[in-house]
């Protein structure tokens, strides 16, 4: 029996005339076949090696978190946690004036980047996607994204802190939040690229204009993921301890003048417990307020993982 | 019967390519026009003019006249905001917005009209009772939309695009992604609404076109082949194109 094939079939891939009598010759494909063996075996491998690698990384993850915890735990109480620092010698010392001024220093870093990286988000993503000004956004905001730290200090401190004479919280604001700009606007980009197009459609086809699909429609169905660009941002840079050396710097006092006085940080009370003083009592200090904000980093890394699984779930 | 949309001369084009040849089509008021033909063919195209959806990207552009009630809808005059209020469109896949069922069906309605609170209400009443689908979330309106099974999204979204109340609706394989139950609701929903609506559905399914249209229109290549009432497209075609695919020799 012959079968006529349809130009449609042919087209999809499905088998041609020639294809199908080669298939009935079985001798000859028996004495053709690979033996199984070495694929099985070069698949076991990739495997090993897979397996291997994710080890790596979860033990490495492990063994900061279990440095961290069996070296700061032994220091937090509530004192630690309610008293500010204070000079070596006086007792008491806590690091609550570090706690408040990172709180600070981050969320004035958020409040000034992320409404800017949210439109500017919108834009790449709705507007400008394929317009050579959003190229150049893209391509700048990833450049951005790979200026070391330091350099975002450094130019804080020329043209925020000489200009006015002093470090400040609001420096180290300053210095987080050109650090979490680009990060925010990109994931804000690629979360209303992940919104499908029919969903837009729909929404103009209704006679909704641009702006209102996108805020009310796309941005909302964004929502989560949005949040979680933030949160990760934030997650981000409040670890960040070199743009704060040369911004908030440090302070032993309660964090009262954000916008003309040295502000305390957990970061740069790390470091400075850490690296800059001989004393044992400081280090373990140090490593105290490494437990804390390592916590702090992994809780909203849990949470925000959490949120957005819960919304892929529905 | 009256013509609702009188196509002449369309011509489409993504960026240089084209998609559209010369259409000529009437599209009679209050009739389903079913609009069948291989795949690439520009059946959604075509429908995707009528509302000037296209548009979102930047590309795309058509030439010619599509004249509803006599206006040239592709004159850039017109407003395009009040030309998809009278136009609806349904899509393949369901696209209920994020939002409880009643807010999707009051949304547009908020959008294009002033009402009371009662007023809109009762307007999402009866849009959700002319969509069929009432009965099953009369109870559940302040749930999520996206909680709704395939076929209820999709009647959620009929019950939508008519809450503007439109004067024609345009489907673009509004059964494809619902399994055949749904679809069988949803064509008998489409015989009800063709009392009050002009109805144009794209469809991959022969057997759907020959159900539930009045008039069928064949499309190849970007070509308007045949254009007839349904029942002599499917007994008596005269393009030799028509016959073979209707007769499932290619497509």
């Amino acid at each position: 029996m012959v079968f006529k094939l349809h130009k449609r079939e042919t087209r999809r891939g499905t088998l041609t005339q020639k294809q199908m009598n080669s298939q009935f010759n079985q001798t000859e494909h028996q004495a053709k076949r690979r033996p199984l063996r070495f694929r099985k075996w070069k698949d076991k491998l990739v495997r090993l090696f897979s397996i291997f690698s994710i080890t790596l990384a979860v033990g490495g993850m492990a063994w900061i978190l279990f440095t961290v915890i069996s070296n700061g735990l032994s220091v937090i109480d509530f004192k630690f946690l309610t008293q500010p620092s204070k000079p070596y010698g006086i007792p008491d010392n806590g690091i609550a004036n570090a706690l408040i001024g990172t709180l600070l220093i981050t969320l004035g870093a958020a409040a000034l980047s992320v409404p800017p990286a949210i439109a500017g988000g919108i834009y790449l993503s709705e507007f400008g996607k394929y317009s050579k000004v959003g190229h150049f956004i893209r391509f700048s905001a990833n450049v951005m994204m790979g200026i070391p730290s330091v350099i975002v200090g450094l130019f804080v401190y020329i043209i925020l802190v000489i200009p006015t004479g002093s470090f400040s919280g609001f420096a180290g604001s300053v210095a987080l939040a050109i650090i979490m700009f680009p990060l925010v606007m990109r994931t804000t980009e690629d979360m209303l690229a992940m919104v499908p197009y029919t969903l837009r459609e729909s929404a103009l086809a209704l006679g909704m204009t641009r702006a209102r699909t996108t805020l009310c429609i796309v941005a909302r169905a964004a929502k989560n993921g949005l949040l979680t660009g933030i949160l990760l941002g934030l997650a981000r840079v409040s670890g960040e301890t070199a743009p704060l050396l040369f911004t908030a710097l440090f302070s032993d006092s309660w964090p009262t003048e954000f916008f003309s006085q040295p502000t305390a940080n957990m970061p740069v009370l790390i470091t400075e417990y850490a690296t800059n003083s001989p004393f044992e009592e400081m280090h373990a200090a140090g490593w105290g307020a490494a437990l804390i904000i390592t916590l702090v980093v992994l809780l909203i890394n849990i949470f925000t993982r959490i949120m957005f699984r819960t919304r892929h779930a529905k | 019967m009256p013509n609702k949309v009188i196509v002449k001369n369309l011509n489409f084009f993504y960026g240089k390519s084209q998609a559209l040849f010369e259409n000529n089509i009437e599209i009679k008021e209050k009739k389903i026009t079913a609009v069948i033909g291989p795949s690439g063919c520009g059946k959604s195209t075509h429908l995707r003019t009528y509302n000037r959806i296209f548009e979102l990207y930047r590309n795309q552009s058509a030439t010619g006249e599509i004249l509803i009630d006599g206006e040239n809808i592709l004159d850039p005059g017109v407003d395009v905001l009040e030309l998809r209020r009278k136009v609806g469109m349904i899509f393949q896949k369901p696209t209920p917005f994020p939002m409880s069922v009643y807010e999707n069906v009051a949304y547009p309605i908020r959008l294009h009209f002033k009402l009371s609170k009662s007023e809109i209400a009762q307007r999402v009443e009866e849009s959700l009772i002319g969509a069929s689908l009432w009965d099953e979330v009369k109870d559940k309106l302040h749930h999520s939309g996206l909680a709704l099974s395939g076929g209820q999204q999709q009647r959620l979204c009929i019950a939508r695009a008519i809450a503007t109340r439109p004067e024609i609706v345009l489907m673009d394989e509004p059964t494809s992604a619902i399994d055949p139950i749904a679809t069988l609701k949803i064509e008998e929903l489409l015989i009800h609404l063709k009392k009050q609506f002009t109805i144009l559905i794209v469809t991959h399914n022969m057997q759907q076109a020959a159900r539930v249209s009045d008039y069928t229109c064949f499309f190849y290549k970007g070509q308007i082949m045949e254009y007839n009432v349904t029942n002599d497209i499917f007994t008596n075609p005269q393009n030799k194109k028509t016959e073979e695919y209707i007769t499932g020799r290619f497509g």
